[in-house]
């Protein structure tokens, strides 16, 4: 697991390009549970991998195998291929210590913009496609402006304009469905996202999923092999620091929340390809679903420590509960009362952890 | 400046009327589960209409999410404050609510509610709903009626609601099984029966992106599935999507569902949904206006129907391959009543 050691960046060791260890600490005689935590603070994604390795071992077991069928596998990518995008924005956000609890509200309105235009104003699916995407960039930098300008508490903000983007839904669409065959008719682009390659054996790949990936590695990238991931990680462990650093704060916070909008954008052409129609409705936990992902997949809510790769492991994990408990024929409260389980468990960890750095 | 002064008098007069008329109107609400929901914008459309017709002037409410109490609670309560004659509700808790609609009875407002029932039913002046184990049999009855002697072997998937099981869920899904001839046990939960024509119940809320979800995890439980019961069309939508996916759009499934809306009802025109029972939300909002600008009037209530407990506003079955024994109307006719 030697994917990610940026996600430790400690003021001790200053920013550039030092070695790629951490401020280590001399015990006396190291016991075992201090060399565990240890090695976690230096891996941050392999509690996620080694719950998501379980959690398969697990299901596989009581399902009898059921749970490896080609079609299940296929079927639990694409389940959390949203959530995975939408959390990959949200990563971005936390690991600056921040939170954006609008990104679902953006990218049902990204889709709505899209599908509004192609279908019922006619505008070529060239312009009205881009026009969702711009949709949720100018969403992601009004929380950003808010954020940086007005000094405000990011909770609060996106609060607040998880609100206004949630009215600016309805008020849209008028709380109308536009039709899979409206789109097949006008812009069967629009849908191109849920097309499937098959694999053979009832296995397939949604194109969705490819571009989940996709930008899973850029954003990867971003962070652990650019300057302006460095600022992200920098800003998300002190901010005074980071600017007594000569980062600046503002502008690589706003650039944090546009390209968080941007991502939701994206997510919402890919919510049209898996649903098929263009619907306001549904949708209205996915932020939280998204938090959850990030959560469990290792990235502290207090910033500075993350991944992308451990929160795609997070968007699995509870889309292998969800599914294992449902192929077991467990009640859906169950599935509800194991996720928020994980979620307490994950951040008891973090917490743990991070003691070593304490 | 002469001019100034003589046209500011004018407006000021003319305003003046006219908040006096203003004042003169009766003050009846609207209060919807969501905004964002058609059946609901339709039923607002219809209430604003009825409203203007009656000379009634109509505040409108809606919680912000389904299942919202809080803020039904304060839309009754400023309804009260501002000496409203009574009001129309589609409660979001149906037994949650009751303790604040009684406040209102209290306070001498007339109480009426729309498509879901209070929890207990008399704790309001009168109930205007569609009748839903009534809609649910329907379909259940065409679905057994189109696949004749083939449905004792059918493979039913079914898309229900919530887990809690709301009313609407169980009534739904209940009079479904009942029209198909499945033995309900408990005619008030589903989830209890033992029929193996079942393949297993899953959870949509409602929407698209559920039905979607639910039909992929179904769709494992039994490959070979043939009878899809949706609670709504979003849902079947969503479901419809999914049997896409694998190649089970070909007419092998019989899909049916309850809602009548504009797009539910092109679904049916277009062989997605087999048949869909039709309800009439704009009716539901419109007679609820009349019997409140009435107990304004005169003081009286409105009558419901003795058996049922409540006023149906009917509910139609709608397809375009009717079977025989069972009434239904055409998609045709059916696009003229839609909502949404």
């Amino acid at each position: 697991m030697s994917d990610d050691a940026s996600g430790v960046t400690t003021a001790e060791r200053g920013l550039g390009s030092g070695p790629a260890g951490v401020a280590s600490f001399e015990d006396e005689a190291p016991g075992a549970g201090r060399r565990i935590q240890h090695f976690f603070h230096q891996n941050p994604t392999a509690i996620p991998a080694i719950i998501l390795l379980v959690a398969v071992a697990v299901f596989g077991f009581v399902t009898g195998g059921r749970f490896f069928g080609s079609l299940n596998l296929s079927l639990i990518l694409a389940q959390v291929t949203l959530i995975a995008l939408l959390g990959t924005a949200q990563t971005l956000v936390i690991i600056t210590a921040g939170i954006d609890l609008s990104v679902g509200a953006i990218m049902v309105l990204s889709s709505i913009i899209m599908g509004k235009l192609a279908v019922d104003y006619q505008v070529p699916v060239a312009i009205a496609f881009p026009a969702g995407l711009l949709t949720g960039l100018l969403c992601g930098f009004l929380n950003g402006l808010l954020v940086t300008a007005l000094k405000l508490p990011p909770f609060i903000v996106t609060l607040g304009t998880w609100s206004i983007y949630g009215a600016l839904i309805t008020l849209v669409s008028n709380a109308a469905t536009i039709r899979a065959q409206a789109l097949d008719q006008y812009a069967p682009f629009l849908r191109w996202m849920g097309a499937r390659i098959p694999l053979g054996g009832g296995a397939f790949l949604m194109y969705g999923s490819i571009l989940m990936l996709l930008v899973a590695v850029v954003i990867w990238y971003l962070l652990s092999r650019t300057a302006f991931g460095r600022h992200v990680y920098a800003i998300g462990d002190d901010a005074n620091a980071a600017r007594l650093a000569g980062i600046q704060v503002n502008r690589t916070l706003l650039g944090v929340y546009t390209l968080a909008g941007l991502l939701c954008g994206i997510a919402g052409w890919v919510l049209i390809g898996r649903v098929g129609a263009v619907s306001p409705l549904g949708n209205q936990t996915a932020n939280l679903d998204a938090i959850t992902a990030v959560v469990i997949g290792g990235t502290s809510l207090f910033g500075g420590r993350g991944s992308i790769l451990g929160t795609l492991f997070g968007a699995l994990i509870v889309g292998v509960f969800d599914s294992g408990l449902s192929l077991t024929g467990v009640d859906p409260l169950w599935r509800q009362l194991t996720v928020g389980a994980l979620i307490i468990i994950a951040v008891a960890i973090d917490q743990w952890i991070r003691r070593v750095s304490a | 400046m002469n001019r100034f002064w003589k046209a500011t008098a004018a407006s000021a007069v003319l305003l003046g009327l006219a908040s006096g008329s203003a004042y003169a109107q009766e003050i009846v609400g609207l209060i919807t589960k969501t905004e964002g929901n058609p059946f609901f914008v339709k039923m607002r459309e219809g209430a604003q209409a009825k409203a203007q017709e009656l000379g009634l002037e109509l505040r409108t409410f809606a919680g912000e999410f389904d299942g919202d109490n809080e803020s039904q609670i304060a839309a009754i309560e400023s309804l009260i404050a501002a000496g409203a004659k009574g009001f129309a509700i589609v409660p979001s808790d149906s037994s949650a609510i009751v303790p604040t609609i009684q406040q209102a009875r209290d306070a001498g407002l007339l109480v009426i509610v729309l498509d879901t029932p209070l929890d207990p039913m008399d704790a309001a002046d009168a109930t205007f709903a569609t009748d839903n184990r009534q809609a649910g049999r329907l379909i259940g009855q065409w679905a057994a009626g189109t696949l004749g002697d083939e449905a004792a072997n059918a493979k039913i998937a079914f898309l229900d609601l919530a887990t809690n099981q709301p009313t609407v869920d169980y009534l739904r899904d209940q009079g479904f099984m009942e029209g198909f001839g499945i033995d309900v046990k408990d005619p008030n939960r589903y989830g209890d029966e033992d029929d193996p024509r079942i393949c297993g119940h899953e959870v949509t809320g409602g929407a698209e992106e559920g039905g979607v979800t639910a039909m992929e995890t179904l769709l494992q439980r039994c490959p070979d599935v043939n009878v899809v019961y949706a609670i709504n069309e979003p849902a079947a939508a969503g479901g419809y999507q999914a049997l896409q996916s694998v190649g089970k759009d070909d007419g092998s499934v019989l899909i049916v569902a309850i809602d009548g809306g504009c797009p539910g009802v092109q679904n049916v025109k277009e062989g997605i949904i087999g048949a869909t029972s039709q309800q009439y939300p704009l009716d539901m909002a419109s007679l609820a206006m009349e019997a409140i600008a009435k107990f304004a009037e005169d003081g009286t209530k409105p009558e419901v129907d003795p058996e049922l407990g409540f006023y149906d506003t009917g509910a139609r079955l709608v397809t375009d391959k009717p079977v025989d024994g069972v009434e239904s109307i055409d998609t045709t006719e059916a696009a003229e009543l839609c909502w949404g």
